[in-house]
């Protein structure tokens, strides 16, 4: 075969199976005859400039719409195709609202002082996720939040740092460079957390959404918040919800086995009812979630007090129910320190004090840090300073 | 250092400007008692807080004759309007001064400030508040077109809630145009002293309210017996409310009692689960479990008992006992060492009778009077826990099959005061609510009160409403049929 008779069965090739041309109109763009196609084509096949391969598995598109991926865990709960999956949510006993605000409230008035509220202001740092999802994010800006995150107050050497960044996919690589050596698992060094599955409204296919996930795992993400489909849940199906959480946490998968710890955003605020917020807590553990989090911070109202609790509810049940813990993430509305510290209270009495690690709490914040360094410094000083005392990021 | 030990975070008893002793308050003056005194202590630490003149049989008449005097010369001449801004002045001091009212029911009582700060005083004002706006209003109140006064009122409180029931007597006593003289609890005086001084802070006429700290057989028993007193009010135990309702029988005096009870906290299998946990923590260890609607007998459908038991005793692991004055304690000291051994000696008969004795593991204080949260599982009706009123924080959990079975048992008790449903099935909450024989029935909630609504027993747990409308009709009597 000729070069010439090679590069003519390439372009063939190319308008018959990515264009779509038949062979007569193939022929009359390469001005020979449609027999002459017919023969290019088969050049083409037998040289392997064109392969075909048929894929004995499901597609992920596929999978997502046929019944439930099981997993181990829904597998050891007996949920193992749609109608178990809903039984086992329907099963589950409702939340009285006015109960569960009630207990927040009480939560809330522990009053934590002295040496206990400088622990736990320490305790938060440690916990934040610093987080910038701004359409207008840049490498520089995404450098300036790791500095931060880094080193939170330089006046005060003993700040611990904070738990990760968190950040759109294609900044990712962004955060990875600027943290160097010092990236990892959130409590041996910051790690990167990265939304992913078309953040935050989710609205796009599930080959768009695996190839966001992938992207930001390839960049370098060591942490992965997707987001779930609330149209889907509100439509009563939760087999595709139950799906793409599978989905996801397989692209979180690595080549060496391990994979970005994926966390699955429920957006509280768009679900609505305590119910609808306590079954899709149950339905992103059964489908591999290792975090549960509230919201993306782009709805309203976003993290409140009486959801975490109730999401804390469900890991500690998880826990008593399997002996694994799932972390939990409070993300957006979460400004100050007091407002905080009634999160790590309701986290140490509801779920149990095991749960104050990065690896099973985080607090999905930007300006959060700010105030509990202010906080900090006062307890330091015995002065209250101002916001020109810390840094703006 | 672990998390969950928060650093003491008590509240600061410099508000408090407490004197060494505090005489009777009659006519609007601060005169000596006539029965030996007595010193009040705070029993959390067995501290003696002040020195308190208690009221002699002769006492009593001098209040009663001050009381009748500014009936009749001053407060039933005033028109309800009058009354209604008296009120409102007592209830805005009263949210003035709640701080200091709160540390003292704390330092008195023993009961958690965090109670007294969110839950007491709070609702010690609403009350006055809501019986001031119905001074001027009582020709609707539902007795004809001229209620009339019933004059004298004595009142007789007990010492759980002590300004609390203060304000469910006084409030609703004044607002109807009638005097009163008010006997508090032996253990606790204090907070009925310092409304006292709220009382002359907000110049109300003297003589209108009298506050006479005595023992019960000696002033309690005079006041009851006096002629001059035209309605007894009494909250207390059931044999003292027996013994009152014989001493007046034949007597003119109108008479309310609030007993005890024996609560049933009825949980469905359908019960939202965590609230309902919370709700049986509220029912009986709220106030240490001196309530007389507390929610003591726990009735749980057998399905989900084990996880009802398991997510309780969970729950109960993360209360903390100790300094009623630490903003962070859940469970205080028991009023007395009397009442520490009568909870005592009840719950070592639940055991000796075969219940689960389960006991919050906790450290308690050296001093002071203490019983750790106790829950007793494997209860028989038949136990003795199961029938009589421990007035402690001690839970009985009983168990039952069908609704059926669950109202029967519910209203197998000489009490009637309060009872407790939980359940998401609205149609099953509304008929269990309606066979049940208790004065306040709770549905998804337990331990909730608010000055619109009454509050009252069946058969053993007295008789009379107290609250809202119903409130005003113990110190009303119908113009028009006299």
């Amino acid at each position: 075969m000729s070069n010439s008779e090679s590069d003519l069965a390439r372009r063939a090739a190319r308008l018959y199976y990515d264009d779509n041309k038949t062979q007569d109109e193939i022929g009359e763009i390469l001005d020979i005859t449609r027999w002459k196609v017919g023969r290019l084509l088969s050049l083409a096949r037998e040289s392997g400039i064109v392969s075909i391969s048929i894929s004995e598995t499901a597609t992920p598109s596929e999978r997502a719409t046929t019944g439930i991926i099981p997993t181990p865990r829904s597998v050891a709960n007996g949920v193992t195709d749609a109608a178990s999956l809903r039984g086992f949510l329907t099963n589950l006993p409702s939340v009285d609202a006015i109960g569960l605000e009630a207990r927040a409230a009480t939560l809330a008035t522990r009053s934590i002082k002295n040496e206990s509220k400088r622990a736990a202001l320490d305790t938060i740092i440690r916990l934040v996720d610093l987080t910038t999802l701004e359409g207008a994010d840049t490498p520089g800006k995404v450098k300036s939040l790791v500095a931060k995150a880094l080193v939170p107050d330089a006046s005060d050497p003993t700040t611990p740092r904070v738990a990760a960044v968190c950040v759109y996919p294609d900044m990712v690589e962004h955060a990875v460079r600027a943290l160097g050596t010092s990236i990892g698992d959130g409590e041996t060094g910051i790690s990167v957390a990265s939304v992913a599955t078309a953040f935050p409204s989710g609205r796009s296919s599930i080959d768009i959404k695996l190839a966001d996930t992938r992207f930001a795992v390839d960049q370098g993400a060591t942490e992965i918040d997707m987001v779930i489909d609330r149209g889907a849940f509100l439509s009563g199906d939760l087999e595709t919800v139950f799906n793409q959480i599978v989905l996801v946490r397989e692209a979180c998968n690595r080549a060496d086995g391990s994979h970005a710890h994926l966390k699955v955003i429920l957006e509280t605020g768009e679900l609505r009812t305590y119910d609808n917020i306590k079954r899709a807590s149950w339905l992103a553990i059964l489908a591999g979630a290792d975090f549960i989090k509230t919201s993306t911070g782009k709805v309203q109202p976003a993290a409140t007090l009486p959801t975490t609790v109730l999401m804390l509810e469900v890991v500690r049940d998880w826990f008593h129910l399997t002996g694994e813990r799932i972390g939990v993430k409070p993300a957006g509305g979460i400004r100050q320190s007091k407002d905080a510290i009634r999160y790590l209270v309701a986290v140490a009495e509801v779920a149990g004090e095991e749960w104050l690690t990065p690896h099973l709490f985080r607090f999905g914040a930007s300006s959060l840090l700010n105030d509990v360094l202010l906080q900090r410094q006062k307890m330091t000083t015995g002065r209250y300073s101002g916001p020109d005392y810390v840094t703006v990021d | 250092m672990s998390f969950l030990e928060y650093a003491p975070a008590p509240e600061s008893t410099s508000i408090l400007k407490l004197q060494k002793s505090y005489g009777l308050f009659i006519n609007g003056e601060w005169v000596d008692g006539g029965d030996k005194s007595y010193t009040t202590i705070s029993p959390s630490t067995e501290k003696p807080i002040a020195e308190i003149a208690h009221a002699s049989a002769k006492d009593v008449d001098r209040a009663v004759s001050a009381a009748r005097a500014a009936y009749d010369t001053v407060w039933s001449r005033m028109s309800g309007a009058d009354r209604g801004k008296y009120l409102f002045r007592i209830a805005r001091l009263i949210q003035e001064r709640a701080r200091e009212l709160a540390v003292a029911e704390t330092l008195d009582n023993g009961k958690p400030i965090r109670e007294t700060r969110d839950v007491d005083i709070p609702l010690v004002a609403a009350w006055f508040f809501h019986y001031a706006g119905w001074a001027d209003k009582l020709e609707w109140a539902g007795l004809g077109p001229n209620p009339k006064a019933l004059g004298v009122a004595g009142q007789i409180i007990p010492w759980n809630f002590p300004l609390l029931m203060l304000a469910w007597k006084v409030a609703p006593a004044l607002a109807a145009g009638n005097t009163v003289v008010l006997k508090p609890a032996e253990t606790t005086p204090l907070t009925a002293l310092l409304f006292a001084d709220i009382c002359q802070q907000a110049g109300l006429p003297d003589g209108v309210v009298n506050i006479i700290p005595g023992r019960g057989e000696v002033a309690g028993q005079a006041l009851v017996e006096h002629p001059g007193v035209n309605k007894i009010a009494f909250t207390g135990s059931t044999a003292v409310g027996r013994s009152i309702a014989r001493t007046i029988a034949g007597t003119e005096k109108k008479l309310t009692l609030e007993l005890g009870g024996k609560g049933a906290n009825i949980v469905f299998e359908d019960a939202a689960v965590d609230e309902a946990v919370e709700g049986i923590v509220r029912g009986i260890f709220f106030n240490q479990g001196h309530v007389c609607c507390a929610g003591s007998r726990l009735l749980v459908q057998e399905n989900v008992h084990d996880e009802i038991v398991e997510k309780l005793t969970r729950r109960l692991g993360t209360l903390r006992l100790g300094d009623p004055l630490d903003k962070n304690t859940d469970i205080g000291a028991i009023n007395s060492k009397e009442q520490l051994d009568r909870i005592t000696a009840l719950a070592n008969t639940g055991e000796s009778e075969g219940a689960e004795r389960w006991t919050l593991d906790c450290e308690i204080p050296t001093n002071g009077f203490w019983f750790r949260p106790t829950v007793f599982t494997n209860v028989a009706t038949s136990n003795t826990i199961a029938r009589e009123e421990i007035f402690g924080p001690v839970l009985s959990v009983l168990t039952f099959r069908t609704a059926e079975e669950a109202i029967t048992k519910a209203n197998n008790t000489p009490y009637g005061l309060s009872a407790g449903i939980w359940t998401q099935n609205a149609s099953r909450m509304l008929r269990v609510a309606d066979e049940l024989r208790a004065g306040v029935i709770w549905a998804n909630t337990f331990n909730q009160f608010d000055p619109t609504s009454p509050f009252g027993g069946y058969k053993e747990s007295g008789y009379g409403r107290e609250g809202g409308r119903h409130g005003l009709t113990a110190y009303l009597s119908n113009g028009d049929a006299r």
